[in-house]
């Protein structure tokens, strides 16, 4: 990854992130909050893409660690007065590394493809609590609070508008790419990825893989988590239909289309899948997901790399 | 040298094959003839590619560059399991029966072919059993519990299942013990009775030169002699250059 | 000693034996299913995510044959035969090109087909759940219910086609090649065993196990495009807990884990005792990650 300059890497970055600043003060509304959303969706997306693509995990259990994060923050907009976004941030936190933590424990010691169901398995677990635990979490529909302000409780309030959020997003989404990028690029990260190229060698040489593998699932909860305060702070409602199984499953869909392993790819796969269903879905209704679905296998077949890859490739001829 | 021995009929033609697993070059550019009921030597230390020409030939593996004919049709690129319906067995290294299937099922694995009636599989079986009175005590036992020499026979029974047109043997005798040594030549000088051509890949150098009509020595991934088997003899300089330690 | 024989009376016998029945019948469905998964996984190394949408569109199929024919019979083997195509189809153009290839290629690629198929089946069919009518009805009293004889039969056909396919492993010439080229593939080839149609074959034969619980399964629940689901997650547990690419292991942990939830569900919400199985899941993984069922723990 490392291949191209890093002066070239930076002002390519740079430009990207004037424009997503930018972008809220000439975008209409409804293409404002769909801009804040595929952030949203792109961070999630980074956070599965350390375990798929940098420790070799497919996981499934996203949802479970987003849901978590949601209802999490709901829990400190609902209970605490006045609603604090820092409050709700670090609810949402708690919440979904609670989650990882427990899905860590039992899913890290067992090898790939028991990996994925038992994350797969958790969600579920999860989602069927939520749906059933009426009483506290509004079963099927789910708990809507009121968007927190920005606010240092003291020092300064600004009420959280469509723009500011954009914004507030941006830099939340900014920041953890960057932290994701450090932490990948760490000695830790390259320890993950030894362990995604040979698990067992790197066991053989004296790492700890468990205790690795479950410091991943946590760090990928943890992000997860956050998007998922994102996006109830964003949308002011938490549901259980977050913590479906399926979601986990569009993730990682957005993370092959856009390209495992490199922490971007992820995000433009899911700005290309929501496009893509914005899209489709004026022609097809609700049936956009058979195209999508088959577009989707016929990447996995012909396109492992994810359009990143497949860019790259191309760049290089 | 003598005039060229390479015989009239060939059966299987190996023209300068370049098989690689992932990047390691394995062979070099391998050339063999092995005619129409011959007995041909494969001679060589570990690791020049024997065992990897055998496969190339079975089609498990596919060559980068080259050809691989059978009765002068190319078949370079078929699968394996078409090319042992056509005529090509293969007894690897190590045996590898299916431990969990009985020695009958083993059996089956080639005997149960399109257009074999059952009095001909019938006559196969006792051809078999007659040759290794021990695999027909043993039908209904798991091939796991077979001892070593034991599967070393259903391995060469199994490949004689197909009614192959050529066998490929990868260290037949390798661990077996004396006895059973000389069970291997005289099933070798069966086989080559009945008209079957056997390409015998082997470490044991006077079984080779006692068994084969013709011998070729490899060297890193080359063939770098070719004789009559009759030529040479267990101490000549050649095979102290090519097989010394 | 009165209120040990207060609680002895007061536990409720005979629906005790109900939801026994239901439990046996409920866990037959669910070990064809579950059957089909592991013996794809088992033998192909391959975890079919669209396996549940095997189940629905087999259910589907009886439907649509059902309608047209009057036949439930027929329609049974039809959906059987017509999903076990497209198994075939499914398996050469979707997961040949993917052989040899990391696993993490063919979750995601049956991942995505379950998404197609759900709705191809949603387009094709509505949201409506549909209906299979039996194919007689008939009951029994048992206590104070009447419990239809169709279930029973159920239960039996499920056993049937399990432990007919089961001997078919055992001794078809078809059986000894599928056992050869699960325990060594490459020499199964040099013995002119056609592999890749091997694979093609068994998840075929997978799909159309699925399928004919989809058909009957169908008149006990409504079919409709999501009811796939549920039943593969349950699978997935069932084949965990039963040991990956055990099929004995399988039909027990799904007729144990089904009995549970059974008795489960006096006590709790049918939504609720679906935990009982994430209970057990849980269980296995802690304590025996091979499958609680298998003999020997490796």
């Amino acid at each position: 990854m490392r291949n191209r300059q890093p002066i070239f890497y930076w002002a390519g970055f740079s430009v990207i992130l004037i424009l997503l600043i930018v972008a809220p003060l000439v975008l209409p509304e409804f293409w404002r909050r769909f801009l804040t959303e595929i952030l949203i969706w792109g961070l999630l997306a980074m956070s599965s893409d350390l375990l798929i693509g940098y420790t070799g995990l497919v996981s499934f259990g996203h949802s479970a660690f987003f849901g978590l994060g949601m209802y999490g923050a709901a829990a400190a907009l609902l209970t605490t007065k006045p609603p604090s976004l820092w409050l709700a941030t670090v609810y949402g936190l708690v919440a979904a590394a609670g989650v990882a933590a427990f899905v860590a424990y039992f899913s890290t010691r067992l090898r790939d493809i028991y990996f994925a169901i038992t994350t797969l398995i958790f969600s579920q677990i999860f989602y069927v609590i939520i749906f059933t635990w009426t009483e506290v979490t509004g079963g099927e529909n789910g708990l809507t609070f009121s968007r927190p302000p920005f606010a240092v409780p003291g020092i300064f309030s600004f009420p959280m508008t469509s723009q500011t959020l954009h914004w507030f997003v941006l830099a939340v989404v900014t920041i953890s790419y960057l932290l994701l990028r450090r932490i990948t690029q760490s000695p830790f990260g390259m320890v993950l990825q030894s362990i995604r190229e040979n698990e067992a060698r790197t066991r053989a040489i004296g790492y700890p893989t468990e205790r690795y593998k479950i410091v991943a699932v946590m760090l990928s909860g943890l992000f997860a988590g956050l998007a998922g305060v994102l996006y109830a702070v964003q949308n002011r409602f938490a549901a259980p239909d977050f913590v479906f199984f399926l979601v986990s499953g569009e993730v990682v869909i957005y993370n092959v289309i856009g390209g495992i392993g490199t922490l971007v790819g992820p995000i433009l796969g899911a700005a290309f899948f929501l496009l893509l269903r914005e899209g489709l879905s004026r022609f097809f209704t609700e049936y956009y997901l058979i195209p999508v679905g088959l577009m989707f296998i016929a990447m996995v077949i012909f396109m492992p790399q994810g359009l990143l890859g497949f860019a790259r490739r191309w760049l290089n001829r | 040298m003598s005039p060229d021995p390479t015989p009239m009929e060939p059966l299987v033609t190996v023209e300068d094959v370049h098989t690689y697993y992932g990047k390691s070059h394995i062979l070099h550019g391998v050339s063999l003839i092995v005619g129409k009921g011959e007995v041909v030597g494969l001679l060589g230390r570990n690791g020049v590619g024997k065992s990897t020409t055998l496969k190339t030939i079975m089609g498990l593996v596919h060559p980068q560059q080259g050809k691989v004919l059978l009765e002068g049709q190319p078949v370079t690129s078929l699968p394996a399991h078409k090319l042992a319906r056509l005529g090509i067995a293969y007894v690897p290294e190590d045996r590898r029966i299916f431990r969990l299937l009985t020695v009958m099922e083993n059996l089956r694995t080639g005997l149960d072919r399109h257009g074999v009636t059952d009095a001909r599989k019938q006559e196969l079986l006792d051809k078999v059993f007659a040759y290794f009175p021990v695999l027909a005590e043993r039908r209904s036992q798991a091939g796991g519990t077979l001892s070593g020499g034991e599967q070393q026979m259903l391995a060469i029974a199994r490949a004689m299942m197909l009614e192959p047109k050529i066998i490929l043997l990868d260290e037949p005798t390798e661990g077996l013990m004396p006895r059973m040594v000389s069970q291997i030549r005289e099933i070798i000088d069966v086989l080559h009775r009945e008209g079957v051509a056997i390409l015998l890949v082997e470490q044991n150098v006077p079984l080779t030169l006692a068994a084969s009509q013709r011998v070729y020595i490899m060297e890193k991934g080359v063939v770098r002699h070719h004789c009559a088997a009759c030529e040479l003899n267990v101490n000549d300089a050649v095979i102290q250059q090519y097989l010394g330690v | 000693m009165d209120t040990v024989i207060e609680f002895f009376q007061a536990i409720p016998y005979d629906q005790i034996v109900i939801q026994t029945l239901n439990g046996i019948v409920t866990g037959m469905i669910l070990a064809l299913i579950a059957s089909g998964l592991t013996l794809i996984f088992g033998i192909m190394d391959v975890v079919n995510f669209a396996h549940g949408e095997l189940f629905m569109l087999g259910a589907y199929m009886g439907v649509v044959v059902l309608a047209t024919s009057g036949s439930f019979w027929l329609a049974l083997v039809i959906a059987v035969l017509v999903v076990a195509l497209l198994g075939a189809a499914i398996q050469i153009t979707t997961l040949r090109p993917l052989l040899g290839r990391d696993p993490l290629n063919t979750i995601l690629a049956t991942f995505g087909l379950s998404l197609v198929l759900q709705n191809y089946a949603l387009w094709q069919f509505g949201p409506v759940a549909r209906k299979i009518q039996e194919p007689f009805t008939g009951q029994f009293t048992l206590f104070y219910l009447q419990y239809p004889w169709y279930r029973l039969v159920i239960a039996g056909l499920s056993a049937a086609i399990i432990g007919g396919f089961w001997l078919f492993l055992k001794y078809g010439t078809f059986g000894i090649w599928i056992r050869a080229a699960t325990q060594d593939r490459v020499m199964a080839q040099a013995m002119g065993i056609p592999v890749p149609w091997v694979y093609t074959a068994v998840f075929a034969i997978g799909a159309g196990m699925a399928a004919a619980s989809g058909v009957l399964f169908g008149p006990l629940v409504g079919v409709n495009h999501a009811m796939g689901l549920d039943w593969v997650l349950k699978a997935f547990i069932v084949v965990v807990v039963g040991g990956m690419g055990n099929l004995g292991g399988s039909i027990l942990a799904a007729i144990f884990i089904s009995l549970l939830e059974a008795y489960a569900s006096l006590w709790v919400s049918p939504a609720q005792a679906v935990i009982v199985s994430f209970v057990a899941l849980i269980l296995t993984l802690l304590f025996r990650p091979t499958g609680l069922f298998v003999s020997t723990p490796r």
